[in-house]
């Protein structure tokens, strides 16, 4: 609310000093990109008790058979002995496991719709250095993945932006609400860079993607201009507002929107392929004094010691694509969740699409057929990724004082058979229906037409 | 089981007799894989089951047999050994996908452009996959002769084309022979047809000729055969483009249509009826969960993605739940990748269709006898059975969980994928690399 006062105090302001303006501005958006999670309100008050059901809570030991209470949106009791209250919803769930809702730690859901239709794709901006733009400001909330990932398990997934250097600021949401800013978690939650990949650029379908327009070296070279310019505007900035004499700088959109990411205050994502290139950019990092994430991470597994040394987490690439090196062997890519799990580097997967984001679990199931422990690749789609983007007091696991982000399934989470009988968001039950099950309802009333 | 015992008995010694002088031509290998749990398809599940392969042939299934000496024996530690997978619908092992400058281009032979170096084939045989049906792209509405090959890795060509299996014609529909997704360069007219009415016109108008065409050769054959045949008779000219639709008219060719929408497979049900030619199945039919009725009265089966979607216009009505509803209604279903990359997981996406519907066992006859069926080659492979041809495949897990892996890949009795030998492989490269 306070956010609110100050904006429209500013827009009363505005024809009294330009200077007070923009410092207002400044922390204003700050604010905004800080924005902490958002909690179910009080009027979600409705008690529920999920009981006879297996719990496996991921932080925590399994309970073959307990109970989960909620209230006012979250987790109040887990355990075998729960008392409940009266005027308490009681959800029997016998033969169903509670795993918390997982989190797809990059995915264009919201952005893009059918992708080969171009006035449904919003996820890429032209040029190459856009900082300015933001993946909650065009996020479709009622695109038709969403409800089919949901109905998967997913309930909560970063949407980024993709093209250029720059690509755009990603946001996390919530797989659930009535406007774009209503499933915002966290509205702004990393920029997100794009260094070429390992065959030299994003490759597209039959190999017609964009050709990388530089290396890595010259892409990190010139992000490091970008980021000393934004610093020396802020400092020009801040000098021209304690001298009067002096002229501020004209208005430099690039460096304004960079000066959360230079400040350290709002966390970068490369997407980083090679070894060298991560090599490279865990340096990049340190010397910029900047908090990143690592997305792709193909040969990872080649440098596993230096990306666990950096403390850097990585985000994995899909899993639905060929070894970018074929002298890495077929199975690079489902070799490196567990290799770099191993090393100690905190993973999280992704989809890193809207149409199969319902896939995230399929892409840890087929590292857990590499190698990787069964349990930590379910780490890595729910507890590790909110750690990764700071939201594990709220979300990824299921613990008391946590929301109640949960899912029934009628079997592993990551198992393909496996359906999901129930969802919660925030302690409310959510609709599982979806463009599947509704043309499939449809279609199906033409054999009962039939019947006299 | 007795009467199921018979059959296999019945049919392996039909098998033997006509396997005989095939596996002498195949010269395939001898294996001895112990202690699987033997998926075998079409007669159920044997626990700790042994197969003997002799001369690239399935010999004997069963407990505790015993090789000839010599014989190579593979320790399957309960793995589960299924038939080798077969993908429907690919383009992988071909120099050329699509001959797009024309629309009508059934001369042309998928089996003239074979590129048995495509490293494809060794990315599909690391998912089980030993054989394909490469076809023709979909820029138009008929396309070329299509070819299936076994995934023989390091073989020449000629050795991979399987001659059992049915010849098949591709038609394609909707979008992309419309070429609406297509920016159109400067200089160059759009193409006919441009809309699903034309593509209709335009297969009717070519199999309208071929009859003409047909007519011709069939005037001239009956003056030649005449008691008194004219002196000044000269044959027809040859048309190959006629002659590859009069032997779909004359059903030696059997149509497989890449379709999308319900309507566009409505009335090419109608265009094979009018003209009397065969439907093998429709390609990714993704609406065919609309029209099941339609279907099933004309006997045709589909080959599917399993939730590949929304990638354009007429791909977003596929509901993941197609695979599965069609094989309810009854209609023959086979899963396949159209990709590289999703042909080594395509058990993966059978396994997705438990999900929306179906058992286990019936989602892997998605992968396995089904897409035999639609190839004919049913007899000679696609299941585990004494006779058939030893096209087989060990996974780490039940071939339908997310969690397993493909670590065995044989064809004819010989291993063309072995993920243990490639790993020693790998450890020693990597000590030799050491040592430098």
């Amino acid at each position: 609310m306070n956010l609110k006062k100050i904006k429209s105090a500013i827009k009363q302001k505005i024809s009294h000093s330009r200077l007070i303006l923009y410092s207002i501005l400044l922390v204003g958006l700050l604010v905004g990109w800080i924005n902490p999670v958002k909690a179910a309100g009080p009027e979600d008050s409705e008690a529920l008790a999920i009981v006879k059901v297996r719990i496996v809570p991921v932080v925590g030991e399994e309970i073959p058979e307990g109970t989960i209470l909620i209230k006012n949106g979250r987790i109040t009791e887990i355990g075998t002995t729960v008392s409940i209250p009266p005027d308490t919803r009681i959800v029997e769930a016998k033969g169903l496991t509670a795993y918390p809702g997982m989190i797809d730690s990059y995915s264009s859901l919201g952005l893009v719709e059918i992708s080969g239709v171009a006035a449904t794709v919003d996820n890429r901006e032209t040029g190459r250095i856009n900082p300015q733009v933001k993946a909650i400001e065009a996020l479709k909330y009622d695109s038709m993945h969403i409800p089919i990932a949901r109905a998967n398990g997913i309930l909560a997934a970063v949407v980024a932006p993709s093209g250029g250097l720059i690509s755009g600021q990603s946001t996390l949401i919530k797989l659930h609400g009535w406007t774009n800013r209503q499933m915002a978690i966290k509205e702004s939650l990393a920029m997100v860079v794009e260094l070429p990949g390992i065959r030299g650029g994003r490759r597209g379908f039959m190999g017609m993607g964009q050709p990388a327009a530089v290396s890595t070296e010259r892409a990190l070279a010139e992000l490091k201009q970008l980021f000393h310019k934004a610093r020396m505007y802020e400092k020009r900035r801040a000098e021209a507002e304690k001298n009067l004499l002096l002229p501020r700088p004209d208005f430099d959109e690039v460096s304004h929107f960079l000066l959360p990411v230079v400040k350290g205050e709002l966390p970068v994502i490369f997407s980083v392929q090679a070894d060298k290139d991560i090599i490279q950019t865990i340096k990049f990092v340190q010397e910029e004094k900047i908090k990143a994430i690592f997305y792709g991470v193909h040969q990872g597994f080649k440098v596993a010691e230096e990306i666990k040394k950096s403390g850097i987490p990585c985000l994995i690439g899909s899993l639905y694509d060929l070894p970018p090196l074929w002298e890495d062997g077929y199975d690079a890519l489902f070799l490196n969740p567990g290799i770099l799990n191993r090393a100690g580097v905190k993973i999280a997967f992704s989809s890193s699409s809207s149409s199969a984001a319902k896939d995230l679990p399929y892409h840890a199931a087929k590292a857990a057929a590499f190698g990787l422990d069964r349990k930590e690749a379910l780490k890595a789609v729910t507890i590790y990724p909110a750690e990764i983007f700071g939201v594990d007091k709220d979300l990824g696991s299921l613990e008391k004082g946590k929301l109640a982000n949960l899912v029934l399934a009628d079997g592993d989470l990551l198992e393909l058979g496996t359906r999901i009988e129930k969802v919660f968001i925030e302690g409310k039950e959510v609709d599982l229906s979806n463009r599947y099950t509704e043309l499939l309802e449809k279609f199906k009333r033409r054999e009962k037409e039939k019947k006299p | 089981m007795r009467t199921s015992l018979k059959k296999i008995v019945v049919l392996s010694t039909i098998l033997t007799i006509l396997g005989f002088s095939a596996s002498s031509l195949l010269a395939g290998g001898n294996l001895l894989i112990k202690n699987a749990t033997v998926m075998t398809v079409t007669s159920g599940v044997i626990p700790k089951g042994d197969v003997l392969i002799v001369n690239g042939m399935i010999k004997q299934i069963g407990q505790n047999l015993t090789a000839p000496p010599g014989t190579r024996v593979i320790e399957a530690n309960g793995r589960y050994l299924i038939p080798g997978i077969i993908d429907t619908h690919t383009h992988i092992a071909l120099s050329g996908t699509n001959e797009g400058t024309e629309a009508i281009t059934p001369e042309v032979r998928m089996a003239d452009v074979i590129n048995a170096d495509d490293p494809s084939i060794f990315t599909a045989l690391t998912g089980g996959v030993t054989m394909v049906h490469t076809m023709h792209g979909s820029a138009n509405p008929i396309g070329g002769v299509n070819v299936v090959l076994k995934l023989k890795w390091g073989k020449p060509s000629e050795e991979l084309i399987v001659k059992e299996a049915f010849p098949t014609l591709k038609f394609a529909l909707g979008e992309n022979v419309k070429q609406s997704n297509r920016t159109l360069l400067p200089g160059r007219p759009q193409r006919y047809p441009a809309t699903r009415m034309g593509a209709n016109a335009i297969i009717r108008r070519e199999l309208l000729k071929a009859r003409d065409y047909m007519a011709e050769w069939d005037r001239y054959e009956k003056l030649r055969k005449s008691k008194n045949p004219p002196a000044n008779l000269i044959p027809p000219r040859k048309d190959l483009r006629l002659e590859t639709l009069a032997e779909l008219l004359r059903g030696r060719l059997i149509a497989r249509c890449h379709a999308y929408v319900a309507t566009e497979m409505v009335e090419f049900l109608n265009l094979a009826r009018e003209f009397g030619f065969k439907i093998g199945a429709f390609e990714h039919a993704w609406e065919a969960y609309k029209i099941t009725d339609e279907l099933l009265e004309a006997g045709v089966g589909v080959s599917v993605f399993i939730d590949s979607w929304a990638y354009k216009i007429e791909a977003a009505e596929g509901i993941a739940y197609n695979a599965a509803y069609c094989a309810q209604r009854g209609i023959l279903v086979s899963i396949n990748s159209d990709s590289s990359e999703r042909i080594r997981r395509l058990f993966n996406e059978a396994g997705k269709a438990v999900k929306y519907g179906v058992t286990p066992d019936e989602a892997l006859k998605m992968i396995t006898i089904n897409a035999a069926k639609q190839l004919g080659v049913d007899q000679i492979v696609g299941s585990i059975e004494v006779g058939k041809q030893a096209d087989l495949a060990l996974f780490s897990e039940h071939p339908m969980s997310a969690y397993t892996r493909c670590d065995l890949t044989i064809i004819e009795g010989e291993v063309y994928f072995d993920r243990e030998k490639l790993l020693q492989e790998r450890e020693a490269a990597a000590i030799k690399k050491g040592g430098n």
